[in-house]
């Protein structure tokens, strides 16, 4: 049976609140649109997350950015499959600078959340008409890229590595979660992407 | 061309962006931004990145201003359509945007593909809120650039500076 048909067991909420426990001023935190920012503001809002509601494929550019200009702090990225496949080029370009602080995380889940759950290029292949996307593998994509640092994890069991790897392991460091396909409830953060950014430059920097 | 003349525009433009403390500059390689683009890459003071599209400049640069670093990104005109989708992000976060653009398809250019991105250039940009400056002269690149950083770092905008074929020249690929 190949990797791509098993079936994933976790659930990403509770996932995403272990990666972001205890989150102190050193962790800056960038979240794709949709059921990433959902997941990261059910976490807790706080200024120093940057949940976006649009601009899909560009989170890994903006942790990029962020990381090269704050190279002390650590910039954790956390999006969907969906996002990442629109911009897989820039996994090369983070390659290219080899950030020792930036952490990507993936939550795959194979399919589109916010448009009805169509699969994504990460679903199987031959999985019936309306559901096949091409058994995509994104953590084979980042180490193609040049990130030497991928894995993929599927089990609760490797959890508590998975978090101390994104928090505090020398990057670049790439991870694929494969996580279940679940309806949830949405959990907002503010929407105005001027406040936002205004606040995180507030409590990064000390003005807007 | 005569040595003593006044100082070559490209290197001017990275005087300029020194003077504007630019820390980061994203780019695709270039034969018209090539002579900066080096210039950069030699600087400590500066990170330079080579994008896969440049569509990638902008969220790097709104990374870099959250971050509290300025960035400019360095394209060609063909690469413009690239962007636009995400050149929303500086008006959705209102963050400072600075792109400096050689043109194609502009001035006597020989290349037929490069004229329907070259010719809307300054149309999409315009449609997403960039503020699009243009120099033809050499003598005017300087002060635009200069006046383009300040409408971006101090006035808040999303600024392009077209530097029209008129003064790139026109490549012709051995042709006379």
């Amino acid at each position: 049976m190949s990797a791509n048909t098993l079936k994933a067991t976790l659930q990403r909420r509770p996932l995403v609140k272990k990666i972001l426990e205890g989150a102190d001023d050193n962790l800056l935190v960038i979240a794709g649109l949709g059921s990433s920012n959902w997941d990261i503001t059910e976490a807790g809002d706080r200024p120093l997350n940057m949940p976006l509601w649009g601009s899909m494929g560009a989170p890994v550019g903006m942790g990029l950015g962020l990381a090269l200009a704050q190279p002390t702090k650590r910039v954790l990225v956390i999006t969907g499959d969906g996002d990442m496949l629109m911009s897989l080029g820039s996994l090369a370009t983070v390659a290219s600078q080899q950030p020792d602080n930036l952490a990507i995380v993936v939550l795959d889940n194979e399919k589109f959340g916010e448009t009805g759950n169509q699969a994504t290029h990460t679903s199987p292949r031959n999985n019936g008409p309306t559901d096949s996307g091409a058994g995509t593998d994104l953590a084979m994509i980042a180490r193609g890229c040049g990130i030497a640092d991928t894995a993929t994890v599927r089990e609760a069991s490797e959890v508590a590595q998975l978090v101390k790897d994104v928090r505090t392991k020398t990057g670049p460091v790439f991870r694929l979660v494969k996580v279940m396909v679940e309806k949830l409830e949405f959990v907002m953060p503010p929407q105005d992407g001027a406040h936002l950014k205004d606040r995180f430059r507030q409590a990064l920097l000390g003005h807007p | 061309m005569n040595a003593s003349a006044a100082p070559d525009w490209r290197d001017q433009i990275f005087e300029v962006l020194q003077d504007h403390d630019v820390k980061q500059v994203y780019h695709v390689p270039d034969a018209g931004h090539g002579r900066l683009i080096e210039a950069c890459q030699r600087s400590n003071a500066i990170r330079t990145l080579a994008l896969t599209t440049e569509e990638e400049g902008i969220p790097l640069a709104a990374g870099a201003w959250l971050g509290g670093q300025r960035s400019v990104l360095l394209m060609q005109s063909s690469g413009v359509g690239n962007t636009i989708n995400l050149m929303g992000m500086p008006k959705t976060l209102r963050f400072p945007f600075l792109t400096l653009i050689t043109m194609r398809g502009d001035w006597g250019e020989f290349n037929s593909w490069q004229y329907p991105m070259g010719q809307a250039t300054p149309k999409v940009l315009e449609a997403m809120g960039v503020l699009v400056y243009s120099v033809e002269t050499a003598a005017e690149v300087k002060a635009t650039v200069d006046a383009a950083a300040r409408s971006a770092f101090n006035g808040g905008q999303s600024v392009a500076v077209l530097l029209r074929q008129k003064l790139i020249g026109i490549k012709n690929f051995g042709k006379k």
